[in-house]
């Protein structure tokens, strides 16, 4: 067995995937950063990410699959899915193996597993334009902090980018540790640590614009005007805003003064 | 902003408009303009989704619930008791914007009480639908009412602005609406929404010759049917909904299970349940008329007026027409997967995809998500033994029950006890 170490990246990824193939590796497991311990007799192979490979595979992969398949792939490596790189290399490999396009191949098991991955990153995407809640500072930026199940910042800077042309924003990944930030023209990725008592009442009424707290009053009494009593419905509800969302949403916490 | 007066405002008109259970913010694809606030998406995205587990997606409330007319199943008649309220425009422009800003929202759906007069009214949902887009420069969802008795002027302003407009018929014939709304004419709202009809198909057909020609109303229109106040059958309110799918170019029809409000006798007394097996199986016709391409007298007619409660209609369906099945999936056309119980649109799409490398057996369908237990009665294999050879249409119904877990099973014992 051996175990294939890149840096994390997607670049990193599919500079492996050429090295695979070039020293004709059998019998892979993809490790991030550093070795499993879990592998006791596993050979090792580093891989340090190289454009020039990069590029080639990729090109590659482009001729091979439609637009859709080929940001499928990467959007595939975002969900960060228990073994989903194995499952994207096999995919791969009956890719390259294949003479016809085997994309909608669901009888394929690597294929739909892929498929699986891939909405699985899509629907977090989906879930993240819709609960970002932003707070406004007092210097006029729009901030908000989530915690999304895959890496979906990629995926939804340009959806934040357009409906928000006209004010400053960042989106942090308290997961990951990055941000995406908006200045008005561009949106550049930042890594920062989020000081995580950012959730203090004193820290808010610091820094927070003075309408700030008015608008998330007036948007957990909406929240709660527009439920219906008599149609409760708590399982439905849990299903559509699952409790590991709660923390990062305005209309589920408790009101600025209400905090610790 | 006045602070508390405002919060109160809020839960006033947000608590009277709750009624209204269309939410959609999809179907229009309005751009961000001049590096102004927002778009609207074509699929539209929720941002909430309240405690009964409906979404959250627009900023729903009325302008005032101040009304003229005094609708028995309406909770802003004139003559209930409840605290009146009434916002300003700028008061609606400035808590759209705010909400907005902060993403908890895709825009805004206004209706209103009428007072004074259908025009007067009228004027002021336009006004703030102009002062939005022109002032504010926002492109967000917005969704306007349009107040039955407005002059086609209005209308006019209205879809210039808005992307949906909706005029709700509330009750589905005519009969009903003399009981409960007796200042109420059914051609009252069939005129309007006729208006906007022509107005959106006609300038869809300009905007085909000059791209740069006005957009009306790019979401289309909408209407609301309440559901149990009244003695309607299903067949009359899923044929009334296919006339407005068919003569009114409707997006949608929405359909609400009436929840009692009042002590009115012509009414289901309060605590009365509200229907929500009934409603959630009106949408399942509703969706099998708009986009599995049955036809509405497929699922209800003459000798089955209402649709059953314990089991879906697409499976009603089949169970009446076990002549249609065993269907082969790796042979048949797109249109007949459709029609599987257990298969839904996408699955039956991919179906179709994957059959063309091998030879599909049940362990693939499986895989892809359907709902295997309820299909495999309808399914035609080349396997030894083929489950549905001799099951009667209510063995299977009983099987099929018998597996599924249902989650209104606790509503099913009390309903049939209630007869």
């Amino acid at each position: 067995m051996t175990q294939i170490i890149y840096d994390g990246t997607y670049e990193g990824w599919v500079t492996a995937v050429f090295e695979i193939y070039e020293y004709k590796l059998k019998d892979i497991v993809f490790a991030q950063n550093e070795a499993s311990a879990d592998l006791l007799f596993s050979t090792n192979h580093i891989v340090i990410t190289d454009e020039v490979k990069v590029k080639r595979v990729l090109s590659g992969l482009q001729k091979r699959l439609s637009k859709n398949g080929f940001q499928g792939l990467y959007n595939a490596f975002l969900s960060e899915t228990n073994k989903v790189e194995e499952i994207m290399f096999r995919y791969i490999q009956y890719v390259l193996l294949s003479p016809v396009n085997v994309e909608d191949d669901f009888g394929n098991n690597d294929v739909l597993e892929l498929r699986k991955a891939i909405r699985l990153t899509g629907k977090e995407a989906h879930r993240m334009e819709a609960f970002v809640r932003f707070q406004l500072t007092k210097d006029q930026l729009y901030y908000a902090i989530v915690e999304p199940d895959c890496n979906v910042l990629p995926l939804i800077e340009n959806h934040f980018k357009s409906r928000y042309a006209d004010q400053r924003w960042l989106i942090y990944d308290a997961k990951r540790k990055y941000g995406i930030y908006y200045d008005l023209k561009s949106v550049s990725t930042v890594a920062l640590q989020f000081n995580t008592e950012t959730n203090s009442s004193k820290f808010l009424a610091e820094i927070s614009d003075e309408g700030e707290e008015l608008f998330q009053d007036l948007w957990r009494n909406y929240f709660k005007s527009v439920n219906i009593e008599s149609r409760k419905n708590t399982k439905l509800h849990l299903q559509h805003m699952p409790k590991r969302y709660w923390k990062n949403l305005t209309e589920k916490i408790p009101d600025i003064k209400g905090r610790v | 902003m006045v602070l508390e007066r405002v919060m109160e405002k809020l839960s006033i008109l947000a608590d009277a408009a709750k009624y209204d259970v269309s939410c959609s913010s999809s179907q229009s694809n309005r751009k961000n303009k001049d590096n102004g606030l927002g778009n609207a998406k074509g699929y539209g995205i929720c941002h909430s989704y309240t405690e009964d587990g409906r979404c959250v997606s627009l900023l729903k409330i009325l302008l005032t619930n101040h009304c003229i007319f005094d609708c028995a199943y309406c909770v802003s008649r004139k003559s209930n008791d409840v605290k009146r309220a009434a916002f300003t425009v700028q008061e609606v422009v400035d808590l759209t914007i705010g909400f907005y800003r902060r993403n908890y929202i895709e825009g805004l759906f206004l209706s209103s009480g009428i007072f004074d007069n259908p025009d007067y009214t009228m004027e002021r949902l336009v006004r703030i639908a102009k002062k939005l887009r022109l002032e504010e420069n926002f492109n967000g969802y917005i969704h306007l009412k349009a107040i039955p008795g407005a002059s086609d002027e209005l209308l006019q302003q209205a879809g210039m602005y808005a992307d949906r407009l909706s005029v709700n018929v509330e009750m589905p014939t005519e009969k009903s609406l003399k009981l409960l709304a007796p200042d109420k004419n059914h051609i009252d709202v069939i005129k309007p929404m006729e208006y906007l009809k022509n107005e959106i198909v006609g300038h869809k057909e300009e905007k085909k010759h000059n791209y740069k020609a006005p957009i009306f109303a790019p979401a289309g229109q909408s209407t609301q049917m309440v559901i149990g106040a009244t003695q309607e059958n299903d067949m009359e309110i899923l044929g009334m909904a296919n006339y407005f799918y068919d003569q009114m170019n409707m997006r949608r029809v929405y359909y609400s299970g009436y929840v009692p409000i009042s002590y009115d006798t012509r009414l289901p007394a309060i605590g009365t349940p509200v229907p929500m097996i009934r409603e959630n199986r009106l949408y399942q016709a509703d969706w099998l008329i708009r986009l599995y391409g049955f036809n509405v007298n497929e699922i209800v007619g003459f000798d089955q007026p209402n649709l059953d409660l314990d089991i879906d209609p697409k499976l009603g369906w089949a169970l009446r027409n076990m002549n249609q099945f065993p269907v082969d999936v790796n042979t048949a056309d797109l249109e007949l997967i459709k029609r599987i119980p257990g298969i839904g649109f996408l699955s039956a799409k991919k179906i179709v995809a994957a059959r063309k490398f091998k030879k599909l057996v049940p362990q693939d369908l499986q895989k892809l998500g359907i709902a295997y237990t309820r299909a495999k009665y309808f399914l035609a294999f080349a396997t030894p033994f083929q489950l549905q050879k001799d099951l009667t249409s209510i063995q299977i119904k009983n099987h099929i029950l018998d597996t599924q877990k249902s989650k209104y099973k606790n509503d099913f014992s009390n309903q049939l006890a209630l007869f």
